[in-house]
C-alpha cells in the first residue's frame, strides 16, 4: 500500500509540473495554432496523465482527460482547427484536473465534483463521427512511467492495433520472456521497422526525464550549510598554510582553495533555477486576466534562462505576479482606448530578466497609459502621505514612486483584480526583505516600467574586509564602488566641509564622508588626525558615499551568519562571518550605516518624515534643475521650470548699452547676465559663442550667460540648501552647486534703464 | 518534592547555578569580537566551531563590577530559546543537587536587575547558591531604552 501511496505522490508532483507546462503551451498554441510541435507536446502531456490515472483507478480524472485527449488528437491530426472556444475548454479542463489532483493530494480520494458538463463540451467540440480510438489504449502497463511503453508508441504510430498489443501483453503476463516488440512481430501484427522506430521515440522521450533527478530541498539546504562550513575551513587553512611556510602544505591548500571554489559554484548552481520556472505560469495568468478585463495582451518574455537561487525565486514570485497583474489590470488600456490613442489594439507586456553586477535585474514593462503624476500627487496628498511643500519639491519620477508608500492605492474603482489588498508597499517590502529594491518609471501615454534588483544568493557573498579601531569588518562588495587613498598633505587638505559635513571631491563630484570609527562610537581620542585617509566609496540605492576606515585588508568570499536577537536593536550590522584566522567579523549594513549617519537622501523608513528630511530610496525631493558651469570649477543650478530655452549667440552679436549687455532675440531685446561675473571668481573670457540659458519669470525674460550646460538633474536640493539665499549652496547629486535665484537675476537685468550696473566692467568688449 | 541538578559558577564572589540540562558545554575563555553600539552586557561574539555565538558578560548583566584587567572569564555555553549563548563567568564550580522546593528569597544584598534574574536561593554548607534565570539573563534590553544595568557597587 505504501508503494501505491508513493506512486500517487510521484504522480501528483509530475502532474502538477505537466499542468504548468500545459498552461503555457496552450496559450502559446493560441498564438501559433498550427504548431504540430506544441500540439504534440500538449497531447502527450494529457495522454500521460490519462494513462496514469487509469492505472491508479481515478475514474473521474480518467474520464475527463480522456475527453480532452480525444479532442487534442483531432487537433493534432489536423481534423479540427483551434478556436478560442476550444482553447477555453482545454484550459478549463486543466483547471478541473488541478482541482481533482488537489483533492487527491488532500484526501487520497477523488472529489465528488461533477465534470460531466465539461466532458460534454469537450466531446461536442470534436467533430461528430470521430470516435475514441484512444479508449482502446487505456489499459497501459504501469512500468516505465518515464517513457510510454513500446506497445503504446507503436499503436500511436498506427503500427499495430490496441488489440494486438493487448494480446502481446497477455502473452508476457503468462510467461513469454520476449520483449513486446518481438512478440508483436512474431504475431505478424507489425514490422521490425515499426518496432525500432517506436523504440527510438521511446528513448527520446525518456531521456528528458532520466537526465535529471528530483532532490529534496532540505538536502540541498544542508549541502549548502556544509558548503558554508567548508568555505570557512578553506579560508582558515589557506591562512595557516601561508603562515606555516611549508611548501607542500601551501600547494595542497592552494589546490583545496581551487576545488572549494569550484565546488561552491556547483553547489550554488544546484540551487539555481531559471526564472522560467516562475514565468511559465504567467502566460496563463496574463491571458485569463486580460480576458476578464476585456483586454488583449501580448506577453513577451526575455531572458528566460536567467537563473537565481531557489529561495529568492520563491520570494520574488508574489511581487512579480502582482506587478504583472497590475500591468494588465491598470497599466494597459482597454482596446477602444488604445485604438483612440493610436496604439495597437493589443497591449504589450514585456518581462525582462538579466544578470548585472552580481545581481538579477527584472523588468516589467507595459505600453499602457502610464502613471499620471498629477493623480498620484493628489492621492498622496489626500491620504496625508506627503505634505504639500514636500510634494512641490518632487519631480515626476519621485511622485510616481510614491505608489510604494504604505497605504497608497490608486485604483479609482476597486476592480475585481486589484482589490486584493496587496499593494505596492507590500511588493516593495517583500523585495527589500531579500535585499532587493524596486523602482518605477513612467511616461504618460507610453507605458510604465518597473525595475527590480535582487541579489543572486544570500548565503555566500564576496566582501571587502576593512580595519577600524583595531577590529575587522566586512563590507559586501555589491556596495563597493572604489577605494581612495589620500596621503600626506592630501589627507588634510583633500577633505572639505559643507555645512559641517565632511566631503571629498572625487573626480569633480562631492562625496559625503562617514567615519566608521565615529559611527560605531569606537573612535580613539585623536581619531580624526590621520596621515593616511582610506575612503571606501560605497553605492547603495543610487546613493554614493565614502566610508573612512583605518585599513583595507582584502576581498574574500564570506559566509553570512545570522546575528542573535540581542543585536536586533543594532541595525548597522547585516550579520557576522568567520574570517580565515577563525575570528568573528561583523558584516556592515551599508544602507543602515548611511541612514544612521543621516546622510542626505538615504532614508528608507522615513516616508512621512518632515519636509527636508531624507526620503526613502529615492532621489532628493525637489524640482528638476539645470546645472551649468560658470567660471572656474563653479556650478549653478537653475530650476528647469524657469528655463525657456537654451541658446548660443555669437559674441559679436552682443550690444552694449552702458554697462549692460543686450542681444537681439527674435523680435525682442534680451538682456544678458553674466553669471560668471555675478557668482564666479572672474568673468568668462571673450569667446566665439556665448551659451545662454533663457529664463522667464514674472513676465520678464533674461539670458543667463554660462560656460557650459553640465547636466539636468532630476533630484532636487537637500532641505538645508533650499532657502531664499541666492548664494545658498547645495549638494545636487553630491556635487557642490550654487542655487540660483532667477527672480533676483531677472531683477538685476531688468528693463529699468537707469539701474546701476550689476555686472563688473570686465564684461565689456 | 523533586530534585534539580544545577551547574554552578561564581560571578563577583556570588555562587550561581543553572540547570545542568541547559548547559551545552564549558570552554576556556575565547577571544571575542566586540560589537560596537550593542548593549553593554553584550561582551562580544565568539566562534564556536563555525557558529557565531553571542557572549553575555554576567558581571555586567547582573550589575556587578567589571573583572580586573588580566582576569579571564570562562565561557559557559547555554541553550536558550534564541539558540546557543555564551555566559561569561568568573570560575566554573561543581554540579550541585538541590531540592527544587527548598529555595529561599534572594539575599537583600543583591539588588536591581540582578535580583530579577534570580529564581531562588539555596543554602549550601559553604555558600548561598543563587539559581539564575537563564532565559532572562540572555535577553538584553536595547541600549537606548533605559539602562538595564544597575550601577555596580564595588565590593
Amino acid at each position: 500500500m505504501e508503494d501505491l501511496d508513493e506512486i500517487i505522490a510521484e504522480f501528483l508532483v509530475e502532474s502538477h509540473e505537466n499542468l504548468d507546462q500545459l498552461d503555457s503551451d496552450l496559450v502559446a498554441l493560441e498564438q501559433d495554432p498550427t504548431s504540430r510541435q506544441l500540439l504534440g507536446a500538449i497531447f502527450r502531456t494529457i495522454h500521460t496523465i490519462k494513462g496514469t490515472t487509469g492505472f491508479l483507478e481515478f475514474g473521474r480524472l480518467e474520464a475527463l482527460t480522456h475527453a480532452g485527449e480525444s479532442l487534442l488528437s483531432k487537433l493534432r491530426d489536423g481534423e479540427l482547427q483551434l478556436t478560442p472556444e476550444v482553447t477555453g475548454a482545454l484550459l478549463t479542463m486543466v483547471d478541473a484536473i488541478r482541482s481533482l489532483l488537489a483533492a487527491i493530494e488532500a484526501t487520497g480520494q477523488e472529489s465528488e465534483a461533477d465534470h460531466s458538463e465539461l466532458i460534454a463540451t469537450l466531446n461536442r467540440l470534436q467533430q461528430p463521427g470521430a470516435d475514441a480510438a484512444p479508449a482502446e489504449r487505456r489499459r497501459r502497463s504501469p512500468a516505465a512511467p518515464a517513457g510510454p511503453p513500446v506497445g503504446e508508441v507503436i499503436v500511436e504510430h498506427g503500427g499495430a492495433t490496441g488489440d494486438d498489443v493487448r494480446l502481446a501483453v497477455t502473452a508476457q503476463d503468462v510467461g513469454d520472456p520476449r520483449p513486446i516488440g518481438e512478440i508483436l512481430v512474431s504475431q505478424g501484427s507489425t514490422t521490425t521497422g515499426e518496432v525500432s522506430l517506436a523504440l527510438e521515440v521511446q528513448a527520446e522521450r525518456r531521456s528528458v526525464a532520466d537526465g535529471s533527478i528530483r532532490v529534496e530541498v532540505d538536502r540541498l539546504d544542508s549541502l549548502m550549510r556544509l558548503m558554508g562550513e567548508l568555505v570557512l575551513t578553506r579560508n582558515q587553512s589557506v591562512a595557516h598554510a601561508a603562515v606555516a611556510g611549508d611548501a607542500a602544505l601551501v600547494r595542497a591548500s592552494a589546490r583545496l582553495n581551487l576545488i572549494t571554489t569550484e565546488l561552491q559554484e556547483v553547489v550554488l548552481r544546484m540551487r539555481m533555477q531559471s526564472i522560467d520556472n516562475l514565468w511559465s505560469k504567467l502566460p496563463r495568468v496574463t491571458r485569463d486576466l486580460a480576458a476578464a478585463c476585456g483586454k488583449s495582451v501580448r506577453l513577451e518574455l526575455e531572458g528566460r534562462e536567467t537563473e537565481l537561487d531557489k529561495t529568492i525565486l520563491e520570494a520574488v514570485k508574489d511581487p512579480l505576479t502582482h506587478l504583472v497583474r497590475n500591468a494588465v489590470d491598470h497599466g494597459i488600456e482597454p482596446p477602444q482606448a488604445r485604438l483612440a490613442a493610436g496604439k495597437d489594439e493589443q497591449g504589450l507586456l514585456v518581462l525582462r530578466a538579466f544578470h548585472e553586477g552580481g545581481q538579477v535585474n527584472l523588468q516589467v514593462r507595459d505600453d499602457g497609459a502610464g502613471i499620471d503624476p498629477a493623480v498620484i500627487a493628489a492621492k498622496a496628498l489626500e491620504g496625508g502621505l506627503v505634505g504639500e511643500e514636500e510634494l512641490a519639491r518632487m519631480n515626476e519620477r519621485e511622485i510616481v514612486n510614491l505608489i510604494f508608500l504604505p497605504g497608497f492605492s490608486t485604483a479609482a474603482a476597486v476592480t475585481n483584480v486589484s482589490g486584493r489588498g496587496v499593494g505596492m508597499d507590500v511588493v516593495k517590502s517583500n523585495l527589500e526583505k531579500i535585499g532587493g529594491a524596486i523602482d518605477v518609471g513612467s511616461v504618460i501615454g507610453a507605458g510604465t516600467t518597473f525595475h527590480v534588483k535582487i541579489p543572486l544568493t544570500l548565503a555566500i557573498i564576496p566582501a571587502l574586509t576593512v580595519l577600524c579601531a583595531g577590529d575587522r569588518y566586512a563590507i559586501p562588495t555589491v556596495n563597493l564602488a572604489q577605494l581612495v587613498r589620500l596621503e600626506g598633505r592630501q589627507a588634510q587638505a583633500g577633505i572639505e566641509r559643507i555645512s559641517g559635513a565632511p566631503v571629498y571631491r572625487l573626480r569633480g563630484k562631492l562625496l559625503p564622508l562617514i567615519y566608521l570609527d565615529r559611527e560605531l562610537e569606537v573612535a580613539g581620542p585623536d581619531g580624526s588626525r590621520r596621515d593616511t585617509v582610506l575612503i571606501v566609496v560605497l553605492e547603495v540605492e543610487d546613493r554614493r558615499f565614502g566610508l573612512v576606515v583605518d585599513g583595507v585588508l582584502d576581498t574574500q568570499e564570506i559566509v553570512v551568519k545570522p546575528l542573535s536577537s540581542q543585536l536586533e536593536h543594532v541595525p548597522v550590522y547585516a550579520g557576522a562571518t568567520i574570517l580565515g584566522d577563525g575570528s568573528v567579523a561583523l558584516i556592515l549594513d551599508v544602507l543602515a550605516l548611511a541612514q544612521r549617519a543621516h546622510l542626505a537622501g538615504t532614508g528608507r523608513e522615513q516616508a512621512r518624515a518632515a519636509p527636508g528630511d531624507a526620503e526613502p530610496a529615492r532621489p532628493r525631493t525637489g524640482p528638476a534643475l539645470l546645472v551649468a558651469s560658470v567660471g572656474r570649477d563653479r556650478q549653478v543650478a537653475i530650476p528647469l521650470e524657469r528655463v525657456t530655452r537654451l541658446e548660443e549667440f555669437p559674441a559679436g552679436s552682443v550690444e552694449h548699452v552702458g554697462s549692460r549687455e543686450l542681444v537681439q532675440y527674435g523680435e525682442e531685446i534680451l538682456p544678458l547676465v553674466r553669471l560668471g561675473g555675478d557668482l564666479g571668481p572672474r568673468a568668462r573670457a571673450e569667446d566665439d559663442a556665448l551659451t545662454v540659458v533663457v529664463c522667464s519669470t514674472g513676465g520678464r525674460t533674461v539670458g543667463l550667460v554660462v560656460d557650459a550646460i553640465v547636466d539636468i538633474v532630476e533630484g532636487g536640493l537637500p532641505g538645508r540648501g533650499a532657502g531664499a539665499d541666492p548664494l545658498g549652496t547645495a549638494v545636487v547629486r553630491h556635487r557642490i552647486t550654487e542655487l540660483l535665484d532667477v527672480e533676483q537675476a531677472v531683477r538685476e537685468a531688468g528693463p529699468r534703464p537707469y539701474d546701476p550696473p550689476t555686472v563688473p566692467a570686465r564684461g565689456g568688449p | 518534592m523533586s530534585a534539580a541538578l544545577l551547574s554552578t559558577f561564581t560571578v563577583d564572589g556570588h555562587l550561581f547555578g543553572v540547570e545542568v540540562t541547559a548547559v551545552q558545554e564549558v570552554i576556556r575563555y575565547q577571544p571575542m569580537t566586540r560589537v560596537p553600539l550593542a548593549p553593554a552586557a553584550l561582551a562580544g561574539l565568539i566562534n564556536l566551531r563555525g557558529q557565531v555565538i553571542t557572549a553575555v558578560d554576567l558581571r555586567r548583566r547582573l550589575g556587578f563590577a567589571d573583572r580586573a584587567a588580566g582576569e579571564l572569564p570562562t565561557d559557559v555555553i547555554v541553550r536558550t530559546n534564541d539558540g546557543l549563548v555564551s555566559l561569561l563567568v568568573d570560575r566554573i564550580g561543581e554540579v550541585v543537587e538541590v531540592d527544587d522546593e527548598a529555595f529561599e528569597e534572594p539575599p537583600e544584598t543583591l539588588q536591581g536587575v540582578g535580583r530579577e534574574l534570580i529564581r531562588g536561593a539555596y543554602q549550601l554548607d559553604h555558600a548561598l547558591l543563587l539559581r539564575l534565570d537563564v532565559q532572562g539573563a540572555v535577553e538584553l534590553p536595547p541600549p537606548a531604552g533605559g539602562s538595564g544595568i544597575v550601577a555596580a557597587t564595588p565590593m
